[in-house]
């Protein structure tokens, strides 16, 4: 019996294959989402409310509710994703299955990568793309509205990331999610400064090109450190 | 390059596993003071201690989660890096969780950890070893609707796949796997076991069962501290 | 190296016990030099008048809260390295000081601005990421209180302080790059006139006065840290039997 399994057994190399690692978390959690979709929806109805808020509290005067937008939409969309941060790793770390990841065969940094692209997936980009519907109940220009989604298509990775990191070191940690968001919210600001501001230049009509290029340095530059940080994070609070 | 030369090295040469004065404290509390061992192929190594004694962050420690604050793990004389790449592909760790997801069925949680452990098996294979464990009739129901012996079983269920996996990991660290199971189920992880040793592997096992592995078995008391030194 | 023998937290208890005096005695000194230099000696301000002399404790204070962020980012990488308890400690030491002098220069930022400017707070790029830079201080303060296992502090603090370290010119360009786009909101604390040499050596010394200051304060306060985590620890019990056997013989 055991000769017709080895048959059977495809063998990976996974040493030489780390990009396995990022495939195999990013499916897993992508799956896992799958059944709870609860979660990412609560997200983003989240994110809705939020911005739908501020016209009560500030009143329906147009010019106005138009100059705050670009920073209304995006303040609530750091929210909505500082919101499911928490439950990057904390599931994965309860039932156990955190320490079979940092015990897999391919380099935990992979994994984590992986994890921080499912969690974008489930969240960033679904506010991304919803952006210009809310953009709009404030009166922003067809292009604007364009400026608004780009602007957070670049932004939220950055927030996912940077996000990750925060989630790794509090697990576990008592008060953790109000912890969480006092970590991480001041490292939000230059993603929040270059992104609103993107959409304010484009609202004046000067070139917005250079606060993007900023953020697409950012998600670059971050994209190569965040993972080995976050992993290093991991293997601290796994200690 | 490193996978495959260990996993050559475990059908050739014996391996050893060691430890020298490990230390572990918590805060002010010290919860493994002083310990050493040394176990080769062939052998484990029983580890018993009443609840806190310690057994679950041995465990962790000889998986390379935790850092000792002094002594030291050698894995053939070589000084344990915690969680590099070598160590990983030689250790199998089943934790004190059973490290499951809720949302996945049997069968789904036992490919999710085939996947993280790097091993892609034809489905009928992973069917042959639920059948196996006694889970073939369960094996898409939710494992939040398993009882816990059941969630158990898929452990062994990854066990029976190791021993069948050309890339078959020389070290087992097990906490408490027989926890919950069934007379049935101890019988047939005391079997995976002695196939392991059989094998030239070393397993660490945390459990108070007696298991019928006496004679390859070394037992290590962490309540008194009673040191196995070769 | 003789040096790296200090690197264990108990051969640095009594090292730090001997520097502590002479650091406390040269921050009082320079403190004492700095400020009559400043508030006796220094002329007045033709436009500001007496009102710029708070600039000989908000600007030593401005540097000291940068400075101290970066020695913890230093000390954070030796901890994570080098695996020393002692870096770790030394981050926690520093931190509460240098969240002080990040209070004190917001706060002293503030009162000069009132009389100058006509307002408390501008939406300034400095005060900003000044503020911002409290803002690290507070997070790495509640973090490595939050966790309760003190080597996870010590490693989570020392990754977290790193990050941010990697972050404060990120932010403080941005900052900068939002102000310029929101221009008229904000008024240039960055224009200052031509200093006399006595406004700028009062400054200087008024700057080695808190960088002793610094020193001292984070040297005692490495020292309770040090004796709090070893105690119940077999080779601290010797710090703390040494401390009860001095008492002892200063009792009888």
């Amino acid at each position: 019996m055991t000769a017709t399994l080895n048959s059977l057994t495809q063998i990976d190399s996974p040493v030489f294959q780390p990009e396995r690692g990022f495939i195999v978390a990013m499916a897993r959690d992508a799956r896992l989402a799958a059944r709870s979709k609860g979660e990412a929806i609560q997200a983003l109805a989240f994110f809705v409310v939020v911005v739908s808020l501020f016209p009560l509290a500030i009143g329906p005067e147009s010019a106005l509710l138009k100059r705050i937008a670009p920073g209304v939409v995006w303040v609530a969309a750091l929210l909505s994703v500082l919101l499911t941060l928490p439950r990057m790793f904390a599931n994965d770390h309860a039932d156990g299955t955190l320490e079979q990841l940092a015990l897999s065969v391919y380099p935990l940094p992979t994994i984590v990568a992986g994890k921080i692209v499912a969690h974008w997936l489930m969240t960033g980009l679904p506010l991304a793309v919803l952006s210009p519907l809310l953009g709009l109940q404030f009166g922003l220009a067809s292009g604007e509205l364009a400026v608004l989604c780009v602007s957070l298509i670049l932004g939220t990775p950055v927030l996912s990331m940077i996000g990750a990191i925060g989630a790794a070191l509090t697990l576990g940690v008592r008060g953790g999610s109000i912890l969480l968001a006092l970590l991480v919210l001041p490292l939000y600001i230059p993603v929040l400064i270059f992104g609103a501001g993107a959409v304010e230049q484009a609202m004046v009509s000067i070139d917005f090109s250079a606060n993007l290029s900023l953020l697409g340095a950012i998600v670059l530059l971050a994209g190569l450190a965040v993972p080995f940080a976050v992993a290093a994070a991991l293997k601290i609070s796994l200690d | 390059m490193a996978a495959s030369s260990v996993s050559n090295s475990t059908q050739t040469a014996a391996d050893t596993l060691r430890g020298s004065g490990l230390r572990l404290e918590r805060g002010s509390r010290t919860i493994i003071d002083n310990i050493s061992f040394g176990i080769a192929s062939g052998q484990a190594l029983i580890l018993r201690g009443a609840n806190g004694s310690g057994k679950t962050s041995l465990l962790r420690m000889l998986a390379g989660l935790t850092l000792p604050d002094a002594g030291v793990v050698l894995w053939n004389g070589e000084p344990l890096r915690a969680l590099s790449a070598t160590w990983r592909s030689v250790a199998l760790y089943l934790g004190h969780n059973n490290a499951l997801k809720d949302d996945f069925t049997a069968h789904e949680n036992l490919a999710d950890a085939l996947s993280i452990d790097g091993i892609s098996l034809e489905p009928s294979a992973q069917l042959e070893a639920l059948e196996k464990v006694g889970l073939i009739d369960r094996r898409h129901v939710l494992a939040r609707r398993l009882s816990q012996g059941q969630k158990r079983r898929i452990g062994l269920a990854r066990l029976w796949l190791a021993l069948s996996h050309a890339h078959h990991k020389p070290l087992w660290l097990l906490d408490e796997p027989t926890n919950a199971l069934d007379s049935e189920g101890v019988l047939l992880f005391t079997e995976l076991i002695g196939r392991h040793l059989g094998r030239g592997g070393i397993a660490c096992i945390a459990t108070h069962l007696a298991l019928d592995i006496a004679s390859r078995a070394k037992e290590m008391n962490l309540d008194s501290r009673i040191e196995v030194v070769r | 190296m003789s040096l790296f023998k200090y690197s264990s937290p108990t051969a640095f208890y009594p090292l730090a016990g001997k520097l502590v005096p002479w650091f406390a005695a040269l921050a009082a000194i320079f403190a004492v030099i700095g400020l009559y230099l400043g508030l006796f000696v220094a002329p007045e301000d033709f436009q500001q008048g007496e009102v710029y002399r708070i600039i000989f404790i908000h600007v030593p204070a401005a540097w000291m809260a940068m400075v101290i962020y970066l020695a913890m980012a230093m000390y954070g990488v030796m901890a994570l390295t080098f695996n020393t308890r002692l870096s770790a400690m030394m981050m926690e030491a520093l931190a509460p000081t240098g969240a002080i002098f990040t209070a004190l220069a917001l706060w002293t930022g503030a009162l000069w601005g009132k009389p100058t400017w006509g307002t408390y707070w501008a939406w300034d790029a400095r005060m900003t990421s000044t503020l911002i830079l409290l803002f690290l201080y507070i997070g790495y303060l509640a973090l490595i209180n939050a966790i309760e296992d003190k080597k996870r502090a010590d490693k989570a603090g020392a990754l977290l302080v790193i990050v941010g370290s990697v972050n404060v010119p990120i932010i403080y360009f941005s900052v900068k790059w939002w102000n310029t786009l929101h221009q008229g909101a904000s008024v240039s604390v960055t224009a200052s006139p031509k200093m006399a040499a006595i406004m700028l050596w009062a400054m200087l010394i008024m700057a080695i006065a808190c960088w002793t200051y610094a020193i001292t304060i984070s040297l005692v306060r490495v020292r309770a840290i040090i004796l709090e985590r070893e105690r119940g620890r077999s080779h601290s019990t010797r710090v703390a039997n040494t401390l009860s056997a001095t008492n002892i013989v200063a009792g009888s």
